[in-house]
């Protein structure tokens, strides 16, 4: 990675747009994460759930597309984050990086992710090679 | 509990398109995306989030709205370096460390951490993974 960052650089960009059910079995299937509240409709109304929604761990892939398109592939040293919100069917959800601190070959970004409302849904950080 | 990880080209694929890289292409050499040992779950024995020859489907992860059960509350990766396809690792899980805190409206919060590491055939360590599981205790009404 050559690029040189500083405090305060921030990337924005619209991760997902209208999440829709089959991405979100996209990521059933691929995580292996079948728990029936992220696929399987009555059994989520049954239990007092709108609908179903998406797993913690979508959101967090997502966001992550973003990181590494900034960071590079495998820039990472390390990535973290805390599901705060629920994300539903139809979200638009949009991920903001911020360079927090920068120190000699190393950078921490914040990571927050918000849904079409303004609500944080995803609260992270992560560590970069630079 | 140790398990193994085999990471092919096609399902490093499948993992980008479901975290909405929909034009990824097919690499043999791919880099797997931030978050893909997740997907590992896929060969872990006994995993309780998939359905199992001889088990009741859905099984008790299954809490209603409104608090009683447990979820992931929190997911860190510190990478030693990226998985590629290719790689077969080895995942050994334990539990990490447990705490309590007072929920926003009066109930109990326990988390729980399981952490994974992964070593490639070499036993070098490539990533630890530390899940932290939230339980909810419920709230009267």
């Amino acid at each position: 990675m050559t690029a040189v960052f500083h405090v305060g650089d921030s990337w924005e960009r619209v991760v997902v747009h209208d999440l829709t059910r089959t991405q979100i079995v996209m990521y059933a299937g691929a995580s292996g994460d079948f728990h029936p509240l992220h696929h399987d409709e009555p059994t989520a109304v049954a239990l007092g759930y709108p609908s179903i929604f998406a797993h913690g761990m979508l959101t967090m892939g997502l966001s992550g597309q973003l990181l590494t398109d900034v960071v590079g592939d495998e820039g990472l040293t390390r990535y973290a984050a805390r599901m705060v919100g629920q994300v539903w069917p139809g979200d638009t959800l949009t991920t903001t990086l911020t360079v927090d601190a920068v120190r000699a070959g190393e950078v921490d970004l914040a990571v927050r992710t918000v849904n079409q409302d303004g609500a944080v849904v995803l609260l992270g950080s992560a560590t970069a090679r630079q | 509990m140790n398990f193994r990880v085999p990471v092919e080209a096609g399902h490093i694929l499948q993992f980008r398109r479901a975290v909405g890289q929909l034009d990824a292409a097919l690499a043999d050499d791919a880099v797997a995306p931030p978050t893909y040992l997740m997907a590992a779950d896929h060969f872990a024995p006994d995993y309780e989030r998939r359905p199992q020859a001889g088990r009741p489907w859905p099984g008790p992860v299954v809490a209603p709205a409104g608090g009683g059960g447990g979820f992931h509350a929190e997911q860190v990766f510190e990478y030693h370096r990226h998985v590629r396809a290719g790689d077969v690792l080895t995942a050994t899980v334990r539990p990490g460390r447990t705490w309590e805190k007072a929920g926003r409206r009066g109930g109990r919060l326990e988390f729980h951490e399981t952490v994974t590491e992964y070593r490639d055939a070499a036993g070098e360590l490539v990533v630890t993974a530390t899940w932290v599981s939230v339980a909810t205790e419920r709230i009267p009404e």
